[in-house]
């Protein structure tokens, strides 16, 4: 029942995201950015995703802390592994358009930075669950950490915002806005990566539960 | 009473062992000079440059020379199952915790106040004039270090790759007190007073001292028993 669900809703988003690139590719070019500016359907949605598996993250880890039930580290990681696929996809998608949009690959820019940091962020919280070998304690230091982590990204945002406002900043979309069809494109395009997104964590979840599985079973078999 | 009775205890302990051996404070304070000695090859010590960038220059020896200190913090409690004799220690887990933290913080600010005037010295910069204002930066970073340092020391005493960890966790939490202490420590050295316009980096500092003392409080019984 759970993998035909998992499939229903993989076709949705793979339909939903080829109707999405075909009405991108049929958008005009915008004005002053050319056609480049239609990575902006991609970039912002996929920032979006990873927000919010950092936040599902932050959530199912204190769930652990507080039940010490497994379904919530494996979620924990799961959303963690896809957030941090978006979140690098959201910075090179960035930085493609920062080539052609400033010419320079990499600027100091306030949300570059904080992007940056923040991919550092559960980085090391993947380095740090590699590293320990006993179940629980993994959990549990990774729970703590996942929480750390999850605090710190306002003050990363809004201490580099104030870093970067001291500074000379590049021009940045100039306070420009949509127009309103667009704008629904752009939106079912965020319906569309969320959906991409959740089917990776499921997919990933049942791994890291077959896996859960598997180490039981070799235990028992040393056991006998 | 009790309670500080036993943080003083902790606190008291951590330093002694420290004082007898000066084993890591020792390799702080080399590292912190060795890196000193590097960033003179990396650009031309003028003191005008010196000055612009001496924030980021003193505050990258701080983090790395802590770092040192901040691994044995636990790490020091490994051989003869002493963490597990300390766990069991009728006190609680914050209070030893709290104790390390106090005690790794004299230990940095000791290599710390060691290193600035011999910054001063080897790049010809007068880093007095703001003296209290910068000596207040300069405890706010370091507590936001060692707090979180001590923490980040107590998960990853039993892992491996412990040397590595540390700083691989420690210093992507730290970037904003990193950064404050910075922008802050540069416009001190620089003679300039903290105004409005970099208040808001005090504020800030201070936030994520109270913050992250609280957080780590709450959850270092989890870290220390599970």
């Amino acid at each position: 029942m759970r993998d035909k669900i998992l499939f229903v809703i993989g076709v949705a988003a793979i339909l939903l995201l080829a109707r999405d690139i075909n009405a991108i590719i049929d958008l005009p070019e915008e004005r002053n950015q050319g056609i480049i500016f239609k990575i902006i359907f991609f970039h912002v949605p996929m920032a979006i995703t990873a927000l919010t598996c950092s936040l599902v993250a932050f959530i199912a880890s204190i769930g652990f802390l507080i039940t010490k039930n497994f379904k919530f580290d494996a979620v924990a990681v799961a959303v963690t592994e896809v957030g941090l696929a978006f979140l690098a996809g959201n910075l090179i998608t960035g930085s493609i358009w920062g080539r052609v949009a400033w010419g320079i690959w990499w600027a100091w820019d306030a949300r570059l930075t904080s992007a940056l940091v923040c991919w550092l962020l559960y980085a090391g919280y993947l380095m740090l669950r590699r590293a320990i070998e006993e179940p629980t304690q993994r959990a549990t230091f990774a729970a703590i950490f996942s929480i750390f982590a999850f605090i710190d990204v306002p003050i990363v945002i809004f201490s580099i915002k104030w870093w970067r406002t001291q500074h000379p900043a590049p021009v940045f979309w100039g306070g420009g806005s949509m127009p309103k069809d667009w704008y629904a494109l752009w939106a079912w395009n965020v319906l569309a990566m969320m959906l991409v997104g959740f089917v990776f964590t499921a997919v990933r979840l049942r791994q890291e539960e077959f896996q859960r599985e598997i180490d039981s079973l070799r235990r028992e078999a040393h056991a006998i | 009473m009790a309670y500080v009775q036993q943080v003083a205890t902790i606190f008291a302990k951590d330093l002694r062992a420290e004082l007898r051996t000066k084993e890591a404070i020792n390799a702080s304070l080399s590292f912190a000079l060795v890196v000193l000695l590097l960033f003179s090859f990396a650009f031309d010590p003028t003191e005008e440059t010196t000055r612009e960038i001496s924030g980021g220059l003193l505050w990258i020896v701080f983090a790395f020379a802590g770092t040192l200190l901040l691994n044995r913090s636990f790490a020091r409690e490994l051989g003869n199952d002493c963490l597990d004799a300390l766990i069991s220690a009728p006190i609680p887990g914050s209070a030893l915790f709290l104790g390390k933290a106090f005690a790794n913080f004299v230990l940095v600010m000791a290599v710390e106040l060691i290193a600035l005037p011999l910054f001063g010295i080897f790049y010809n910069v007068k880093w007095t004039s703001q003296f209290w204002e910068l000596m207040l930066v300069v405890v706010l970073g370091t507590w936001a270090m060692t707090v979180t340092g001590t923490i980040f020391s107590a998960l990853t005493v039993n892992i491996r790759l412990r040397e590595v960890m540390l700083p691989i966790l420690n210093f992507p939490i730290l970037i904003p007190a990193l950064l404050g202490a910075m922008q802050l420590t540069s416009a001190l050295v620089a003679g300039k007073p903290i105004t409005e316009d970099n208040s808001a980096w005090l504020k800030m500092l201070i936030g994520f001292d109270v913050m992250y003392t609280a957080v780590s409080v709450v959850l270092v019984e989890t870290v220390l028993v599970g």
